[in-house]
């Protein structure tokens, strides 16, 4: 009888092309997303050694990070950022790879965009420059960030070399309570095994939980798997992943359809098979959570305090916690629901989906953007834009005071105009509350999008389940 | 790629853990489409004021540790964003090797695309280290028999992947490499196209 394997060892199992004596494996590789910051470099390293595109059908580009989240039709005024998408349209024609440009509605941040078109598919192995490539880990597919060197190594050859990571499963079981969500359960995973627990891993997610969440709310959860360490988050296909890629335009269509999902159905992990490591939480014992430092780890229930370093014994612990306390402008024990906020965003690629726009719109509705508070709501991708308006949402965001924007990638890393000022506090739903990270001296605490949603009409870190 | 066999240098201390991409290099960086240049604007919100003006307390302003080689950090080192333009600054600023008692996956393998060998070590060892850094002795490295050395009395072992190990000694494009291996990837598209069509079937 087989050993029994869990899911990570059989999509590395079956695009294993070569394996050297030191165990290195060249790596096939099935779909690439690229975009325009992480991919200029790996062109220009193809032309210069005269290489083609391996595979550009296997190979979809989409302008995200850069673009503005304003009318477009001006074109972009920041010089580096147009001459960055510009060069990313060249770069396309030149090698024959499909680009959603800037004013394609299906135009959107490259992990929405992925599986919203039925690209990412289980059992796949997919990369793309981008350490939230994790993401499409909610199909089933082996999906992590890569550098621009692999980038083009990925062009050139449509492979990797890469050694067999270690695997973790995490096991969330139970019922969650009312107002908790998919980034809720993700944040107390980090704030459980740490920013680095994953180091070295690929992390399936099991239990009950994981199970019981939609497509949209499985992404979020893989795609903070890199804040944990872990290049590749993975959740075992099933009739909630087949439902949600049946019909959509890069998907297997009619005979090859069914003959895709026989396969799917058997990618699961066996019965037996074995871990390098477990951990488990209950359902029961996680709350709505925000962050309160400077690493996606200091994660905490919004009915908690501001911790106090004094209580840490690891020096460089404390005077990493003495740090973030400071550029976020907190003081130990200070009630986490005492603080005021400037600025909110809901969006990325972690929060920027359909359902995330549903949540944000069942706590806006009926309410105001509390006095002083700016709040935008910039959508994942332009069908996500068009859906929410379809269904009525834009009207309920606007009426309640948010600013309805256009897709990308936008105040999560502000590399467009969209950031945050020195000084200025930010509710938002997106994946990174590093140092800077959403505009220089910006303090960010990351939270659920109906969190978010919470602080934006009451002007501060609040619990939603006092508002829903 | 630049080969790296021995390095003898002054070692800037970066005593902080989970010190990430975005503090290595920010986002307004990001948008050149060229590798080189970035030296400048390295660990940039640490290094600089807002008007542009040095910080001179920040290690890489202090007049010893602006020819340093090497750098020594605190655990998680290079955590978050998978951007190359991290080892690219560090590269372009002149650091060729980062000891550390951790580094984060990408960045980890994204020095090795870039002859940077980053040196993961012991948090005992690392800490001798960066006392050594931090009193502003010189450290030596030693690829090829996977030694770190500071003076007579510190001496470290470290581990390195043997693969790794060789394409940096030898400074061998990875690309390269692979491309030899062209006959087995077709074999491999022809094996996967058979039994998985709809991997291949054109929009």
């Amino acid at each position: 009888m087989p050993q029994p394997r869990t899911l990570f060892q059989k999509i590395w199992d079956s695009h294993v092309v070569h394996k050297n004596d030191d165990g290195t494996c060249v790596l096939y590789i099935d779909r690439h997303l690229v975009h325009e910051v992480t991919s200029p470099q790996a062109f220009e390293g193809l032309r210069m050694a005269s290489r083609k595109v391996r595979r550009p059908d296997a190979t979809l580009a989409v302008a995200d990070h850069n673009v503005p989240t304003s009318d477009r039709s001006k074109g972009i005024s920041d010089p580096e950022s147009r001459l960055q998408i510009e060069t990313l349209t060249k770069n396309c024609n030149e090698f024959g790879i499909t680009l959603f440009d800037m004013n394609d509605k299906r135009q959107g941040i490259v992990h929405v965009v992925g599986p919203e078109q039925g690209l990412t598919q289980p059992g796949m192995t997919i990369v793309c420059g981008d350490s939230h490539t994790s993401t499409h880990g909610a199909f089933g597919a082996l999906a992590f960030g890569i550098g621009t060197s692999e980038v083009e190594h990925v062009l050139a050859t449509q492979t990797l070399l890469q050694k067999p990571a270690k695997n973790m499963r995490i096991t969330v079981d139970g019922t969650l309570g009312a107002g908790v969500t998919a980034k809720d359960v993700v944040l107390a995973i980090i704030g459980t095994i740490g920013t680095a627990g994953g180091t070295g891993y690929v992390v399936e997610f099991a239990g009950s939980v994981i199970r019981d969440l939609s497509m949209e709310g499985r992404m979020t959860v893989c795609n903070m798997t890199i804040e944990g360490g872990a290049r590749a988050g993975l959740i075992a296909p099933d009739e909630t992943t087949f439902e949600y890629i049946k019909g959509r335009p890069y998907a297997p269509q009619g005979d090859d359809f069914e003959k895709a999902v026989s396969y799917w159905k058997n990618l699961a992990s066996d019965d037996g098979a074995t871990y390098d490591k477990e951990v488990t939480l209950k359902a029961a014992d996680i709350a709505p959570q925000v962050t309160w430092g400077t690493s996606p780890e200091d994660a905490l229930p919004i009915t908690a305090s501001v911790p106090d370093p004094a209580n840490t014994n690891d020096p460089a612990r404390k005077a990493a916690m003495e740090r973030a306390l400071s550029y976020m402008g907190l003081a130990a024990g200070q009630k986490l629901t005492d603080v005021k906020i400037d600025k909110v965003f809901i969006g990325s690629c972690t929060n920027g989906r359909i359902e995330d726009m549903r949540a944000v719109a069942t706590i806006a509705k009926g309410r105001k953007v509390a006095e002083g508070v700016y709040a935008m709501i910039v959508p994942g991708s332009g069908l996500v834009k068009a859906q929410a308006e379809q269904e009525g949402l834009d009207k309920i965001f606007i009426e309640a005071g948010f600013d309805w924007r256009e897709p990308g990638c936008s105040m999560c890393l502000a590399m467009n105009a969209d950031r945050l000022e020195p000084g200025e506090r930010c509710a938002a739903t997106s994946n990174r509350n590093f140092e800077g990270r959403q505009g220089k001296g910006g303090r960010t605490h990351l939270m659920s999008p109906a969190m978010a949603a919470a602080a934006a009409v009451t002007g501060r870190l609040a619990d939603v389940r006092e508002l829903s | 790629m630049q080969k790296f066999t021995t390095l003898k240098s002054i070692a800037a201390p970066l005593d902080m853990i989970n010190v990430d991409t975005d503090m290595i290099i920010p986002k307004q960086f990001l948008k050149t489409i060229q590798r080189t240049g970035l030296g400048k604007f390295l660990l940039n919100d640490l290094r600089y004021n807002d008007d542009g003006s040095e910080k001179p307390d920040f290690v890489l302003n202090k007049p010893e540790y602006r020819s340093a080689n090497i750098l020594v950090a605190g655990d998680n080192f290079g955590c978050g964003s998978s951007r190359e333009h991290a080892p690219w600054a560090l590269l372009d600023f002149g650091i060729r090797c980062v000891i550390a008692p951790s580094f984060a996956d990408i960045f980890y393998n994204n020095c090795f695309k870039n002859g940077i060998l980053p040196i993961a070590l012991p948090k005992d060892q690392v800490d001798a280290l960066m006392d050594k850094a931090k009193e502003g002795r010189e450290i030596a490295v030693d690829l090829s028999d996977q030694t770190v050395r500071a003076g007579n009395d510190v001496v470290f072992s470290f581990e390195i992947d043997p693969f790794r190990q060789h394409c940096l000694l030898n400074g061998l494009d990875d690309i390269g490499i692979t491309m030899a291996q062209a006959a087995e990837i077709d074999g491999f598209e022809a094996q996967q196209s058979s039994l998985q069509p709809w991997l291949y079937a054109k929009k």
